[in-house]
Parts: C-alpha cells; structure tokens; sequence
C-alpha cells in the first residue's frame, strides 16, 4: 500500500465538477457533436463516482454499474453518430435549433 | 228403466246437433229438409222426455243425478275446494217442464213450418227455435242455479234474437221490431242482476250452488196423498244413514236443517245475518230475477211489445215456456220461499197487482196479440201469486194448463193473421179494390169479424182455448185457476194472512177481467160479419198449421183432469185424485193439494160465466157491426176506463217520463258535461296534454339544452383551451427540454434529499 490513499470526497468533487462541464455544455451548445460529447462528459463524472464510491465501501457492485454504463454509452454513442450523420445528410447543419420538425 | 235416466243428456243434444245441421247446411236442405231436421231433433227430445217419464213413474218417482258426459265439472277451484259441476237433476218437476216444452214445442215446430212458409230466412228461425229448446232444457234440467242461470240467459238471448227476427221489414216496422227485441233483453237484464245476486247471496250462504246432491232427497212435507197411503205426514226420503254430518247436502235440505236448528248466522265479515233474513234477502232478489224473465210488476212491459216477433215464437217462448221459468225458478226454491214470509207477501201482491193490471189493459187492445199477450201477463200474475200464497203445485198446475191453452190461442191468433194475409193477397190478385197504398194491420181486430164460417178449425179450438183459460168447468184453466183461488182463501181463512185474502180478491177480480176480454176477442174476431174485404177472403190455413191446434185444443180441454180435486166425485175416480200433486211431491217439498171448496168453485165459475154473459151482452151482433168504435167507447160512461185500459194505463209513457228520458238526459248530460267538457277538455286538453307539453318545453330548453348541452360543450371547450396553451410547451428546442430535464432532475434530487437538507439546516 505504498501511495497514499487519495481521499473520496476529492474523486467527488471532481466528478461533480466534470458533471457540471458537461450539463453546462448540453444546454448552451448548439452544435450536435458537442452535446454529444458534454453527454459523454456527464456519463463519465457519474461512472467516476460510483467507482469512488465502490472503492470507498469496498463493494464491487459500483464498478460493475460503470462497465455497464460504458456498454449503453458505447451503443448510444453509435446510434447517435448515425442519426447525426442522417441528420447532416438531410439538413446539412447539425446546428439543433434548426430541428424543430415536429414543434408545428 | 232406471237407465233411462242416464239418457237425460240426449235431451239437450238432439236439439243442438239439429240446431248445428240445419246452420251450417240450412241453405242447401230447403224448407222440407230444415224441417225435418229441426221437428226430428224437438221430437226426439220429447221422446227422451216421455222416457224419462215412463223412468220416473216405474222407479216409484225416484229421482236421479246424472253428470254431463266430458263436460262434468266445469268450473273447478282446488285451493277453496270449489267444484261445480254439470249435473242433471231428473225429478218430477223438472221432468214435468220437459215434457211441456219439449211437447207444446214439437207441436209449435210443426206449426211454424207451414207459419213460416216462404220467408228467406227459414232455415235460420229453425235454427234458432232448435237453440231455444237447448237453453231452455238446460234451465230446467239443471241441479244448480249456475246451471240455471246459464239456460237463464240463453233463453233470454234467443228471445232477443226471435222477437227481432224481422228486423228488416219495410217501412219502419224492422226498427220497431228491434226495438223490441232491445227492450226485452234490457228489461230482462234487470231482473237477471237480481237473479245473480241472489246466486252469489246463496253461495255465500251455503257454499254451494247444487239443489240435491247424489243420493239425497227432497224432504216432503204433509201430503195429504201420501198420508192416505202410508199413514204419516212427514217422511224423510231415502236419505242415508246420518245425513247431516256425513254426506254433502244441496242447498235446500241444508236450508231446512239449518231452519230447524234455528238461530243460525250467516257470516258476512263485516256483519252477519240470521238464516231467515238471508233468506229473505236472497228470494227477494229471486223475485226480482222472475219479474223480468215471467214479466211481472214493475218489468212487464217488455212482454206486450214482444209479440213484434212471429208468432210460433210468442205462443213457444212468450207465452208457454220461457217466460215460466221465472216460476219455474220460485217453485224449485220453494224451501227458500216457504222460510220467507215478507217475500211471500211481496210476491203475492205483485203476483196479484199484475194479474189485475194486464187483466184490465187486455180489456182495451185492438191487436189480437197483444190482448194476448196482456192476458199471458195477467195469467203469469196468478202463478206468481200462487207462489206467494204457497200453492207451489198449484203454481205448476196452472202453468202446465196454461201452456197448453195459451200456445193454443197464440197459434189460433197466427192462423187468423196467416188468413187475414192470405185474404189481402187475394185482393190483390183478383183486382177487387184499389188499396195497394192503404196500409193494413192483419193483426188488428177492428178488420175481422166473421171468420167461424172461414176458418172453422181455428174458430173450434180458439173457442175450446178461450173457455179454458175463462176457467168455464170442465175445461183445463177451471182446475187450475181454481185450485189456486182455493189456496189463497184457504191461506186467509187457515191462518188469517192478510195476503191471503188480496190474493183471492184480486184474482177473482183478474179472473172476470180474463172471461171479459177473451170473450170480447171470440166476438169481435169469428163473429158479426168481416169489417175488412180481406176478413171476407181468409182461406183456412194449412194442415201443418191446424193439425197442432186441432192436438193442443184436445189438451186444452182434459189436461186439467190430471190434478182432479179428491173431493169431486166421479171425475176423480176416473183421472185419480190429486195426480199431479202427488207426483209433484216427490221433488216440491212445499207441495201440497187442496181440495174443492165447492162454493167457491161456483163462485169462481159464476164470475167467469157473468163476465162472458156481460161481454156477449156488450158485443152483440148489432153492436159489432159498428165496429170501431169499441161498444164501451161509444158508451159515455165507459169510455174514460175503455181510454185509459187501451193506453195501457200509460204504463210505458211513465215508464218513458220516469226512468227512460231522465236516463237518457243523464246521459246526455254525462256525456257532455263529464265525458267532454270534464274528461275531455279538461283532463284530457289541460291536464295531460297541456302539461306533458310544458314538461317536454321545460326539459327541452333549461334542462337538455340549458344544463346538459351546456355542460358538455364546456368540457370539450375547456379541453381545447387547455390543450391550446399547453402546446406552447413544445417549443422545439433541445436545449429547453434538456433545461426542463435538469430541473426536474434536480426537484427530484431535492426531494429526495429533503431529509437530509433539513437536518443540514438544522429545522
């Protein structure tokens, strides 16, 4: 055990602040790819938490919810890249205030 | 021969299949065929009648209960153990109404065939004659009032049918007809009420409607006949051991064993009654039941008006059967009369009071069947009031004579109206005068005059009739007559009863008025010389006609030899004594025979002589010549009552002032008052149609369109308000939904942290 042991709350905070990052960029980008990636920020400050955590309790169930959350974040990253990419095709923009098919 | 008695249904049966054969294939047979049919059917009833007779005098006057083959019990209750039953009772009285209407009805069914010759509806009056005989069997063969009473109305409904069987003669005299035939049936509907009533009052009373259940006998009282044979007056007959408790006992032997135990009640529920009130009660509504069907005081007036139909109808239904079924009624409830003393009194003064009444309106009447049927008025008055005084087989007696006589004058009247016809035809032929358009009455008096030489085998029997009914001895009416003046003084001077006394008096009197009257017709119609060309031309009618006659004046003269009094010498030991008494008493408990007084025979036969004497005296010839006007007419001091009795007492007019035009004018008045103006104006237009529209304009308009409509349309309007702001939500933008995403996040978050939050804080 020769480091010493960083401390739970700073992983914490640091999840949070990077939770935050990604909050903040889903809702004032408009660009597509980029709020795809504040999503991807926002999944990762949470998979950095429950590994925090499930180091704290020395429980194994957090870290498995975070291989979980990889999987999902991995398949939604491809289907979400295919629909930008329709969108793209179509639209030619991926600017998102433009798509507001549906609204009328 | 006991097995005779089980033929009883027969009786009725030949006369409806005849009844049924020539109504559906009349029109086919022809007159000759009809009328075989419908003789052979009357004539085998009396055949079956004449059986039944020969049974009853073999098996010693036993009587028999025999059940109607399939249609035995007709009206059945299981939970009141009610069963009523169609039975037969076949004792001497009813055996004696057979053979009077199945005998004098043959004859008059031959009659009618040469009466009735050539009239388009032949087979029909057949048919309806056949129908009578089977109503009228039925009355008297019954052995329970409902029995009865179904006759009882059958016989009134052929009645109505018969009197209006001409209902479409020319110039108006059809709707008089009909009228006629109307009259008799609602007169007649009275006094049917009554009868009802007093059914239901018996039933009530005794829970039965059966007059001798099987088995049981009539109890005989006092027979003088039947003391002479055995030595005692009183005997009960063939009932069986312990009668009282253990069989079923009809209606009259419960009456009398109740009467003997005395004191007992008759439970009304809300009241009771002592038997001999209840009693009282029941025969008083008999009473009125006989004044409709046998025409007395007050419903009389429908019987005169009868003779509209043709005359084998009034000698057959309106002169010697039906209308003696209301006596016929009376004598079988003797017992419950006999109890009854109020009634009794009641009933002989009605009985009296209309002997005298038709007595005297007969004096005064120019058509020759309404003088007779007046007279037959005034003859069912002295049964009546034979009834009253208690002279049961006295009753019976003169009704027996008196069909035979009065079928016989009826049938006499027929024939000269058939030959007064027949003369006018002649006329008509020939071309002597010129009257087609004078009207002419063939029924009225003041045309005849001198038929004895033209029609003298109507005349003899005519002649043999009206002695008869004058009550000249030895004819049939002298026995009959007197046996009941007999009963009622002897009921007066016995036991001091004043009714007893009116009876004699009144009838004495009615007797005189009955000599007067049928002399006076003798008289006017086969004597003098013909006041009319058609009299002068009367051919004699046909043998199918004066055969019948020829046979009903041979009874007419010795059918009173069957009840001979037993004090009169020589004739009763040729005909026995008291024959038809004695055979009477085996079925009239009452029954009993008087002898002849003879002072009041020669008093009786001295009055009936006299009036004969006055009427030969006042319609001599030289008077008749001057006929119209009636001699009493033309004489001043006459002439008021000759008015009054040829009005008819202006019976029918008060009748008319009192009960018919009030009746209608209440009519009237119901129906315009409370049929239109209440019931139709305002109940009708205000009340329901008037309201049930204000109804349909209040839930209409406030309720349907107001509330419900309005309410409706609010939610669907409240709907598409809401759903029109809401929409402004779907802005369309990613990044509000995803600002809403956070903050509901973030609410969620807070409430579920809301704990913890507080204990941070401190609260």
């Amino acid at each position: 055990m020769g480091a010493p042991e960083v401390s739970t709350e700073l992983f914490v905070l640091l999840s949070a602040i990077l939770f935050v990052m990604g909050a903040v960029g889903v809702l004032l980008r408009r660009n597509a790819i980029l709020i795809f990636m504040s999503v991807e920020l926002m999944l990762n400050a949470a998979n950095l938490a429950l590994a925090a955590f499930a180091r704290q309790w020395g429980n194994g169930d957090g870290q498995l919810m975070v291989f979980f959350v990889m999987t999902v974040a991995a398949a939604e990253v491809a289907i979400g890249l295919a629909l930008i990419v329709a969108i793209f095709k179509t639209k030619k923009s991926i600017d998102i205030d433009e798509l507001h098919l549906f609204r009328d | 021969m006991e097995n005779f008695f089980d033929l009883v249904p027969l009786i009725i049966l030949f006369p409806l299949v005849g009844m049924v054969i020539n109504l559906f294939t009349g029109k086919h047979l022809g007159e000759r065929g009809v009328a075989i049919v419908a003789v052979g059917a009357s004539g085998l009833a009396f055949l079956i009648a004449v059986l039944l007779w020969i049974a009853q005098v073999d098996t010693g006057y036993g009587a028999a209960v025999v059940n109607m083959p399939l249609l035995g019990s007709w009206i059945k209750i299981p939970s009141e153990n009610i069963d009523f039953l169609w039975q037969f009772r076949v004792d001497t009285l009813s055996v004696t109404m057979m053979l009077v209407v199945t005998g004098v009805g043959t004859l008059i069914h031959i009659y009618a065939i040469g009466y009735m010759h050539g009239d388009e509806r032949f087979p029909r009056f057949f048919v309806y004659l056949n129908l009578f005989l089977v109503f009228m069997l039925i009355l008297v063969t019954g052995n329970s009032y409902l029995v009865l009473f179904v006759g009882w109305e059958g016989v009134g409904l052929c009645s109505f049918l018969l009197i209006g069987f001409w209902f479409d003669k020319p110039n108006g005299e059809g709707w008089k007809n009909s009228n006629a035939a109307r009259k008799a049936f609602i007169a007649n509907r009275v006094g049917d009420w009554g009868l009802l009533m007093g059914i239901f009052l018996v039933f009530w009373t005794f829970g039965s409607l059966t007059f001798y259940e099987k088995g049981e006998a009539p109890l005989v009282h006092h027979t003088e006949a039947a003391a002479e044979a055995e030595g005692e007056a009183v005997f009960e007959a063939e009932v069986p051991e312990e009668p009282h408790e253990t069989t079923a006992m009809g209606v009259f032997n419960q009456a009398s064993h109740w009467l003997e135990e005395g004191d007992h009640e008759v439970n009304f529920g809300v009241f009771s009654m002592s038997l001999k009130t209840t009693l009282t009660l029941i025969t008083l509504f008999f009473l009125l039941g006989a004044t409709g069907k046998s025409a007395q005081i007050p419903l009389f007036v429908w019987l005169p008006d009868a003779m509209a139909g043709p005359t084998p109808v009034s000698a057959l239904i309106h002169a010697a059967t039906m209308v003696t079924a209301g006596v016929y009624m009376m004598v079988r409830s003797n017992v419950f009369y006999h109890a009854a003393e109020t009634t009794s009194f009641i009933v002989t003064i009605i009985g009296t009071a209309t002997a005298l009444v038709a007595g005297f309106i007969a004096l005064g009447q120019w058509d020759i069947k309404k003088v007779l049927a007046y007279s037959t008025v005034s003859q069912l008055g002295f049964m009546v009031a034979a009834v009253g005084v208690g002279a049961y087989a006295a009753a019976m007696f003169h009704l027996v004579t008196h069909a035979f006589f009065k079928a016989l004058l009826f049938l006499g009247s027929g024939s000269v109206i058939h030959g007064m016809e027949h003369g006018h035809h002649h006329l008509h032929e020939h071309g002597h005068g010129h009257h087609d358009e004078e009207p002419f009455d063939a029924q009225d008096m003041r045309n005849m005059g001198g038929l004895r030489n033209r029609m003298p085998v109507t005349f003899w029997t005519y002649l043999a009739a009206t002695l008869a009914i004058a009550g000249i001895f030895p004819f049939a009416g002298f026995w009959s007559k007197d046996e009941i003046l007999a009963d009622a003084l002897k009921l007066g001077t016995d036991e001091g009863r004043l009714d007893g006394y009116i009876a004699f008096a009144g009838l004495l009197i009615a007797a005189a008025f009955t000599a007067f009257y049928m002399w006076r017709q003798v008289r006017l119609v086969f004597f003098g010389k013909a006041r009319h060309e058609a009299a002068e031309h009367a051919p004699e009618s046909a043998l199918t006609m004066i055969a019948p006659l020829a046979v009903l004046g041979f009874f007419s003269v010795v059918i009173g030899f069957i009840n001979v009094p037993s004090n009169v010498p020589i004739l009763s030991d040729i005909f026995g004594s008291h024959q038809f008494t004695s055979w009477l008493e085996h079925a009239v408990t009452y029954a009993h025979a008087g002898n002849l007084v003879w002072l009041l025979a020669g008093i009786a036969l001295l009055v009936a002589g006299a009036a004969i004497y006055l009427a030969q005296l006042i319609y001599n010839d030289r008077t008749l010549d001057r006929v119209p006007p009636d001699p009493l007419e033309a004489n001043p001091r006459t002439a008021p009552a000759f008015a009054l009795s040829n009005a008819r007492l202006y019976w029918d007019e008060a009748y008319y002032k009192y009960i018919v035009f009030p009746f209608r004018d209440a009519a009237w008045w119901l129906a315009g008052k409370l049929d239109w103006s209440f019931w139709h104006d305002f109940v009708h237009e205000v009340l329901i149609y008037r309201s049930f529209q204000t109804a349909t304009r209040v839930l209409s308009q406030p309720i349907d369109r107001g509330i419900i409509d309005r309410s409706f349309n609010s939610i669907g309007g409240g709907v598409q308000m809401a759903s029109n702001r809401l929409r402004r939500i779907q802005t369309g933008f990613v990044r509000t939904y995803a600002l809403s995403v956070l903050f509901g996040a973030l609410l969620v978050i807070v409430i579920i942290l809301f704990p913890v939050i507080r204990d941070l804080l401190g609260m």
